[in-house]
């Protein structure tokens, strides 16, 4: 009787295993927005991607203005697909986008931003991914939409795609 | 072109072998006679040359460039050093699983060879066990990742092999890591059958300990090669980063560390059955499962290679259909012994290995919660989170203080019952070990109590073993050696953790930069040709406050197929501490960036590791009493 019962249970959690990994293979590349996000930005310092030197969270974020982390690397493959959208809001005045260059080999960066373009005002380094984690990230790439008070209004994660551009337009305007 | 076909056919017919086996196998299982069917031996090594036909095609290929294959293609260019173009073969998803094939094969081959005196049923039971595993792999090969794919027109040029890849010890990685992964193979074939035989016993125990060890020793090998590349290649100047990879190779290791102990009580007392066969499901279970989280693209790291769902599903359904045959097995066949022989006196040998298993499993439950429960919580809350290493120092670490203590104790301890003997010579050691690390890291580190009963207790250890080396009569060398390596390992992580310091500064050619303790010279740059990449070399002076100087000559590689830059750091080696410089490209081309690690004991870290395995080698050649 009591191996019967072990071996119900044994079996109802190996069903669970199961479904869950095989809707995890399913679900994993359909990255689904997060949204009513309100958290504050975190504070931290860390490195400026060109000047090398140490830049402080509250000189970054000092414009009265809306502001986009786009945590970003040069290896993952979704990044390139959204760059070009990121470009675009690149070109709106009322937003400033800062870069978060997650666990990355400086040069390859480097020629990813030449080769692309850079649509970042500024683009700090997250050498050992801990900057990510302090801001809830889950891996790359992913994209915090930031208020003029500061706080996190949105959260995206998985690379945006026209109908994200076009939900953030929407709030900034 | 023709190594193409060859190997293409060589592996259907390997297939055909799998399943002309099982049917004289089972033909063979009611036979009376005493010894197997000598067909089955000879098949099993046919089975074995067509794998490896397959595979020497595939490095054919990969040496000729024959780029109408799909899989050199991808992963191979002409420019590339030959060494490379070999050791691509296994550098990437087809070529990788065509090795877990061959390993396979060749374990059971092995096997068969090796277990002449076991019953004759068991044998054809471990051998068609292990061939419903060899058919699932052959069918996954064949169906989802064939590496023989033809591309027509046949493009003149390959993608070539990522550059990270491009690395001596990464080229030897794979194949020792998968000696030991897919060596558990041998393990949970040969436990299913000796279940259903009711054959777990001491002769059993004394005959799968030798298998436990050989997977044991290439898996704790192969994961430090992984490691040591990681430190080399990727640059990050660490050697563990608690990536979802690492921590799959690491998840069977404990488990198999445990079984390896467990094995030891079984071949004395005829205790824990069912215990061992539970681990060695586990294991096996654990190294699919890592197969299946790398292949198909659910973990996101450094390591993924293909994100291809349709592999992920057949991965998992097998993965699943092998769970619940040797679940089936356990619950239908298994045999509990006799209760009283579990029943142990809490101050033993038996009762020590056994907090040693509780320990590993909590090892494991931290790794694997921490490894697939941000996929879980994905599913069912559609929440992400991440998983970094604070998590795993701070559940991990602390556990280490009991562990490394019943360490030192629990090999002291005789079989059945036993007494503390030679109190006071340990507690002399322990306070010894306690003072000695307040006196070492006194002004190191900030968190000071936590720190020194840590490090005590791995001086601890270190003591306790080194002193068992020299004064005791070798009466278990191999197990002491071990143990050594593992307080001698825990040692070096902690130092190289707390005394480790870094200098990040962007510096131009002939300058100068003073830090406290000494100073930095960028001398020149010269630049230089080969065939696959062009290199940038700095030579740097780096003199420290005794004026003694060193030079390093960090790299930077414009490798051209396909066009990726990586930084060589350049690392100079001694006893005491690895100098670690490497630079970088930075805007303006005027300016380079650099950064130099001072990393004490890395070079221990490595050794440790080795002792450990030699522990394990020592063990599997040691003559029997």
């Amino acid at each position: 009787m009591k191996n019967k019962f072990s071996l119900f249970i044994v079996v109802i959690f190996l069903s669970f295993c199961f479904v869950i990994l095989y809707k995890g293979l399913n679900t994993t590349n359909n990255y689904t927005p997060k949204t009513n996000e309100k958290k504050n930005i975190p504070s931290f310092k860390t490195r400026d991607f060109y000047s090398n030197n140490y830049v402080n969270s509250d000189k970054i974020f000092e414009e009265n203005i809306f502001y986009i982390v786009n945590i970003w690397a040069s290896w993952c493959v979704p990044c390139r697909a959204e760059h070009p959208l990121l470009m675009q809001l690149s070109k709106n005045q009322s937003i400033k986008l800062i870069g978060l260059n997650y666990r990355d080999n400086f040069n390859n960066a480097k020629k990813f931003i030449d080769d692309f373009g850079n649509p970042y005002s500024k683009i700090l380094i997250d050498k050992d991914g801990t900057l990510g984690v302090e801001f809830g990230a889950y891996g790359v790439p992913e994209t915090f939409l930031i208020d003029k008070d500061k706080n996190i209004i949105k959260k995206f994660v998985g690379p945006i795609n026209q109908e994200i551009v076009n939900e953030i337009k929407l709030i900034i305007k | 072109m023709l190594a193409n076909q060859i190997g293409h056919y060589s592996l259907i017919l390997g297939l055909l072998i799998s399943i002309l086996l099982c049917g004289v196998s089972i033909k063979d299982f009611n036979n009376t006679n005493k010894q197997i069917n000598q067909n089955i031996l000879s098949l099993s090594f046919l089975q074995l040359v067509f794998v490896i036909v397959s595979f020497l095609s595939l490095i054919i290929s990969f040496i000729n460039s024959d780029f109408s294959n799909e899989t050199v293609f991808n992963n191979s260019h002409t420019t590339k050093p030959l060494f490379y173009k070999i050791s691509g073969t296994w550098g990437n998803h087809e070529g990788s699983l065509l090795l877990w094939l061959l390993v396979l094969t060749l374990f059971i081959f092995l096997f068969l060879i090796k277990s002449r005196e076991q019953p004759k049923k068991y044998r054809i039971l471990t051998l068609l066990f292990q061939q419903i595993i060899i058919i699932g792999f052959f069918l996954f090969v064949l169906m989802t990742s064939n590496p023989f794919n033809y591309l027509f027109p046949i493009p003149s040029e390959g993608l070539g092999l990522n550059p990270i890849l491009q690395d001596p010890a990464l080229a030897i990685h794979p194949p020792i890591l998968y000696l030991g992964y897919v060596g558990t193979s041998i393990i949970f074939s040969s436990s299913l059958a000796a279940v259903a035989q009711n054959y777990v016993n001491k002769e059993w125990g004394k005959h799968i300990k030798k298998w436990v060890l050989v997977s044991w020793i290439f898996l704790t090998i192969g994961i430090m090669l992984g490691s040591i590349w990681a430190y080399y290649e990727l640059g990050w100047g660490g050697f563990w980063f608690w990536d979802p990879v690492e921590n799959v190779s690491l998840m069977p290791w404990l488990t198999l560390t445990a079984l390896l102990h467990c094995i030891v009580v079984l071949e004395r007392r005829a205790a824990l059955t069912s215990w061992v066969i539970i681990l060695s499901i586990t294991t096996f279970t654990l190294s699919m499962c890592g197969t299946f989280l790398v292949r198909s693209g659910i973990l996101n790291s450094v390591h993924t290679f293909a994100n291809d769902p349709a592999r992920g599903i057949f991965i998992l359904i097998f993965l699943f259909a092998l769970i619940v045959l040797s679940v089936g097995i356990f619950f239908i066949f298994h045999k509990e012994n006799n209760k009283s022989s579990n029943d142990f006196f809490w101050l033993s040998r038996e009762t020590s290995i056994l907090i040693n298993n509780w320990f590993m499993m909590y090892f494991l439950s931290v790794v694997l919660i921490g490894t697939v429960y941000p996929i879980f919580l994905d599913v069912i809350s559609s929440e992400k989170i991440s998983v970094g290493p604070p998590f795993y120092q701070k559940l991990i670490v602390p556990f280490l203080i009991p562990f490394l203590l019943f360490m030192s104790l629990g090999p002291r301890l005789k079989w059945i019952k036993s007494k503390i003997e030679n109190k006071n010579s340990l507690i002399i050691t322990f306070v010894i070990s306690v003072i000695l690390t307040f006196l070492i890291i006194k002004n190191l580190t900030t968190d000071l109590l936590f720190y020194t009963i840590l490090i005590s207790a791995a001086f601890f250890l270190f003591f306790t073993t080194l002193k068992e080396l020299f004064i005791k009569k070798f009466n278990n060398i191999s197990q002491t050696i071990s143990h050594f390596g593992f307080s001698l390992l825990i040692l070096s992580i902690l130092f190289n953790s707390i005394l480790s310091s870094e200098i990040i500064t962007n510096i131009k050619i002939g300058e100068r930069y003073d830090y406290n303790k000494g100073e930095i010279f960028f001398k020149n740059i010269e630049e230089r040709k080969e065939s696959n990449f062009k290199s940038i070399i700095a030579s740097f002076e780096i003199k420290n406050k005794n004026g003694k100087t060193i030079e390093l000559n960090p790299e930077i590689r414009i490798y051209n197929q396909p066009v990726i830059i990586t930084s060589e750091a350049d690392i100079k080696t001694t006893l005491l501490e690895d100098k670690f410089l490497v630079m970088n490209l930075v805007k303006g081309n005027e300016y380079f960036n650099i950064r130099y690690q001072i990393k004490p004991f890395m070079v221990w870290i490595w050794i440790s590791v080795l002792l450990l395995s030699l522990g394990g080698l020592m063990s599997l050649f040691k003559r029997k009493i």
